[in-house]
């Protein structure tokens, strides 16, 4: 956490209610979304028991499993998530380009509620995405492609991208509360901490909000007073009906837990709604348009090598897809946070605390130096900016500034502003580029005295990816090629489903390609 | 022991490396505690390959380690005029002052234009961007425990064999992103290359420097109980063969004067402040870390050693801590003091480096609680193994129950080998080792 970010902290405590931390969004929210709040069986890792699901905040659709512990109702569930989430990706597969080359015009959106929400579709989508669709298997073959699209998004759920959201992450990446992170993680208590009902402070908001009667957990995993009081009971009338072969008390029972859990799940369903309508209300910050394209990009390209008939993602990483997945995402995440604070003041200032950036006002301009030191004359006007943050940068270092950030400036020298005043840093500074071809500087291409100038370390430069090595090329230090991958009947069970605990951990050739992400 | 002792001891280390690379399909590891000879060993190795008329690679981390390295390798040639050095760098390198005049030290921006050279080196980063048609015999790679291991998977198809040569004791390489799905995994590629490479090659052996020149004996038997518990090592000097001593005594009676007495006379020193909770940047710690260092300059410190006796300058004193804004706070202080040439940065930075006198600011030292981050053995490792002759500790009081009230609990994970030594431990092993050098102050 920040000094800026523990200071508003403090303000939520004191102001009674959740302070904005950026002046912009920095995620992309779809018009479109598909809100997704799963619901397991506590005790077992991966046991749907419910979900309510849907782009359409008036009709939300239930599934229900009845018996959560019966893997044939755990697919049959998994094959009802797949004609909704099915249908949803499938409404923007069918606005491709007819050639088949161009990115899809746009990008479906997943938002569940916390960040334990996509845990649990990522490991759904491992149980789902090997399920063979043919043999002795009955899912229907939109259950493996289920899997391997709920895998797709809950591997790409990070920071530099919005294909995936998690309500919590996204409001508590925008205000800061007077709680802690590990309360953040309540959406109810972190709603009623940034828009407490009239009257009433963020705090005593919050203590409301955590009574799971008033407003249950955002799941997966549920209350256990609700689990004890309800759920087992209702589970139990099921189980005792089918025993019985009584259709009608089955049917009675089911409908019965249908109507509970739909209780339990519309509380959040409401508070999702009510998450994206404070998310689009904050405009928009400049370089979000940059990364959803990334986003339509890496979900184009991951639908075609779907439609090719492109493996299951593997359960781990081969080597030379680890290194070149841990690069890629260095990158974005370095470009994010450049992004970031070049879009907004308050992520600046936190760059100028730690001395990464300054801002301050140009007492000096010299817009038509010239640099005659080589063969031809070249433009290299001087600017020279009085400021009041910390100066890290030295002699030599080249800077950016975020009203320019093509332009180069290399400091030329840094001195205190006047003997009198301490704390004020005069920085001379060379600009280099960005100034259009000839030996007078284009209509505002430099800045001018008594203009605001903001200069950081941060630059949006474009690094390209590094070379790897191809996978059948892995060194010696790395254990050499892998085995090519063969789809097999036993790649749907997990190591711990049968008895061969001895055998090494991970059938090698469970080992499959890392593909476009 | 003493020195000529010392010397036995380290030249058979090195026949026994030496051997072991003759008879290795792949390869030696060689793990170097601080201050035992590593670049010594690089040059030596260099030397013994293109005796044999192999083409060597060098691979280091970074371009400050290439230069060192690229101008010991140049100086140990010189000898023979056909013999070249080989220095690969990018585009915007320019080579420093101190590597200009050296005859057989040849820089360029591609591997093509130093084909007449036997051995070249260059950063991993920049190996990593090199296309050879037919790989290189041996490659030397220095500070491979902080070297990242998807780094070596860039630059490992351009040799067959390689010598790792480093220190285990220091900062391992790290990620800023979420790295989870790759624990446990034999080819993580957060983790460093020694660990990934012997993962998959368990015949390569494993050998060791046995003597560190740098550190003093006083050092010495702290450090490697601390923080090589499996691999001890012993100095190669006597307390007889190094000294400190001052050029002034002390005016009046004050914390700062018998701090810096405690360390000259027995090479640590424990500067310990009221205790308390403090931000980050506590004021009277930084004081305190620029204040010593202003006073050791202040008092003319002169150290003997078996290389002969030098005066103390500024730039043999170095200032560690383990954030960048206590370094910014630090160099504030010293420049008011006017003692800027006296060196402060993070233990990240001050690796591999070597000084005469350190003055830590405790990475725990007003803390409320103890991370995983200011518990790590390496950057408490790093930061009490530059000095040849004394190391100042300025904490808070307070540590060892710090320590106590927040025991590791960082979980456990399938396949991932157990860290040694734990930062805990660490951490209590040089504190109690500490109390016995203690100068209460304020």
């Amino acid at each position: 956490m920040t000094v800026l970010t523990s200071l508003a902290r403090i303000e939520a405590v004191g102001e009674g209610r959740a302070q904005p931390i950026r002046t912009v969004r920095h995620v992309h929210v779809s018009d479109r979304p598909l809100v997704f709040i799963p619901l397991g069986l506590a005790g077992e890792p991966c046991a749907p028991l419910a979900a309510l699901v849907g782009d359409d905040r008036s009709a939300p659709r239930l599934l229900v499993v009845t018996s959560p512990l019966n893997r044939d109702e755990r697919f049959a569930f998994a094959a009802g998530l797949a004609g909704i989430v099915g249908g949803y990706i499938g409404s923007y597969l069918a606005a491709a380009d007819p050639a088949g080359t161009q990115p899809y015009p746009d990008a479906p959106q997943l938002i569940v509620p916390n960040a334990a929400g996509v845990a649990f579709t990522r490991l759904l989508g491992r149980s789902t995405r090997f399920r063979p669709a043919s043999g002795e298997a009955t899912d229907p073959a939109s259950v493996p492609v289920l899997g391997r699209w709920l895998t797709y998004l809950a591997e790409r759920c990070h920071p530099a991208s919005s294909l995936v959201l998690t309500a919590t992450g996204a409001l508590a990446a925008h205000w800061a509360t007077g709680q802690s992170a590990v309360e953040d993680e309540n959406l109810a208590a972190l709603l009623a901490w940034i828009a407490p009902p009239p009257g009433m402070s963020g705090a005593d908001a919050a203590l409301l909000a955590e009574d799971p009667a008033r407003w249950p957990p955002a799941g997966p995993a549920t209350d256990p007073g609700f689990d004890r009081e309800v759920l087992l009971g209702r589970l139990t009338a099921i189980r005792d009906a089918r025993l019985a072969a009584d259709t009608a008390a089955e049917r009675r029972a089911v409908g019965a837990l249908e109507a509970d859990l739909r209780d339990v799940l519309l509380p959040t369903w409401t508070l999702m709604w009510q998450a994206i309508d404070l998310l689009r209300s904050v405009p928009e910050a400049a370089h979000v348009a940059d990364r959803w394209t990334a986003d339509r990009l890496s979900f184009s390209g991951y639908a075609r090598y779907l439609a090719d008939g492109g493996f299951p993602q593997p359960r781990k990483d081969a080597a030379v897809d680890a290194a070149r997945r841990l690069v890629r995402l260095e990158g974005e995440q370095q470009r994010l946070e450049a992004q970031m604070a070049y879009d907004d003041p308050l992520v600046m200032a936190e760059y100028r605390m730690t001395g990464e950036a300054f801002e301050g006002i140009v007492t000096r301009c010299e817009p038509t130096r010239l640099d005659e030191s080589g063969k031809k004359a070249k433009l290299r006007p001087w600017i020279w900016v009085e400021t009041t943050d910390e100066v890290t940068a030295g002699p030599g270092t080249e800077l950016r500034s975020p009203a320019r950030p093509g332009q180069k400036a290399v400091v030329i020298g840094v001195e205190p502003a006047s003997e009198q005043q301490e704390g004020r840093t005069l920085v001379t500074l060379e600009l280099q580029n960005g100034m259009g071809r000839g030996l007078i500087p284009a209509p505002g291409s430099v800045p001018q005295a008594d203009d605001i100038a903001c200069y950081t370390t941060l630059t949006l430069d474009f690094q390209p990816a590094p070379d790897f090595p191809s996978r059948e090329d892995t060194p010696w230090t790395h254990g050499g090629p892998p085995p090519q991958y063969v789809a097999t009947e036993q790649d749907a069970t997990e190591p711990w489903d049968g008895a061969d605990w001895a055998d090494d951990a991970y059938p090698s050739q469970v080992l499959g390609t890392e593909v476009a992400q | 022991m003493s020195i000529a002792q010392a010397a036995q001891r380290a030249s058979r280390a090195t026949q026994e490396i030496l051997a072991a690379m003759d008879s290795a399909p792949r390869g030696v590891v060689v793990d170097s505690p601080p201050g035992a000879g590593k670049s010594t060993l690089v040059v030596r190795v260099a030397r013994e390959l293109v005796g044999k008329g192999r083409r060597v690679m060098v691979i280091a981390q970074t371009n400050e380690q290439v230069d060192d390295l690229a101008g010991a390798l140049a100086r140990a040639l010189a000898h023979d005029s056909e013999l070249r050095v080989g220095r690969l760098a990018a585009g915007t390198y320019a080579t420093p002052e101190r590597l200009r005049d050296h005859p057989s030290l040849i820089a360029a921006k591609t591997i093509g234009e130093l084909d007449g050279c036997q051995v070249v080196a260059s950063t991993a980063a920049k190996w990593a961007t090199v296309r050879s048609e037919a790989p290189w015999a041996w490659a030397i790679v220095d500070e491979a425990y902080q070297m990242r291991s998807d780094l070596l998977l860039r630059v490992a198809g351009l040799f067959d064999k390689a010598l790792f040569v480093g220190d285990p004791g220091q900062l391992d390489p790290f990620s800023t992103v979420e790295s989870d799905r790759w624990l446990g995994l034999s080819w993580d590629p957060t983790r460093s290359a020694v660990a990934v490479m012997l993962a998959h090659n368990d015949h390569v052996p494993v050998k060791q420097l046995p003597v560190s020149w740098r550190l003093p004996a006083s050092a010495a038997s702290v450090v490697s109980a601390a923080f090589y518990p499996f691999s001890p090592f012993d100095a190669a000097t006597t307390d007889a063969d190094r000294g400190l001593e001052w050029q002034t005594a002390p005016f009046g009676k004050t914390a700062i004067d018998a701090t810096l007495d405690m360390a000259a006379g027995t090479g640590w020193a424990l500067h310990e402040l009221p205790a308390g909770h403090k931000p980050r940047t506590d004021r009277e710690a930084v004081a305190a870390c620029a204040a010593l260092a202003a006073r050791l300059c202040a008092r003319g410190a002169v150290a003997t050693s078996e290389r002969g006796t030098t005066p103390v300058t500024a730039d043999r004193i170095a200032i560690g801590s383990a954030h960048r804004d206590q370094v910014a706070a630090i160099r504030a202080e010293l420049a008011r003091l006017g003692c800027q040439d006296v060196i402060a940065d993070t233990s990240n930075r001050l690796q591999g480096r070597e000084f005469d006198v350190t003055i830590m600011l405790h990475p725990l030292s007003g803390r409320r609680d103890a991370t995983a981050f200011h518990l790590e053995a390496g950057r408490l490792c790093v930061l009490a193994s530059r000095h040849r002759h004394a190391c100042i500790v300025v904490a808070r009081k307070g540590i060892p129950e710090l320590l106590d009230a927040h025991p590791s609990a960082e979980p456990m994970h399938l396949n991932v080998p157990v860290k040694f030594p734990d930062g805990w431990e660490a951490h209590q092993s040089l504190m109690s080792q500490l109390a016995r050098h203690r100068i209460q102050a304020g």
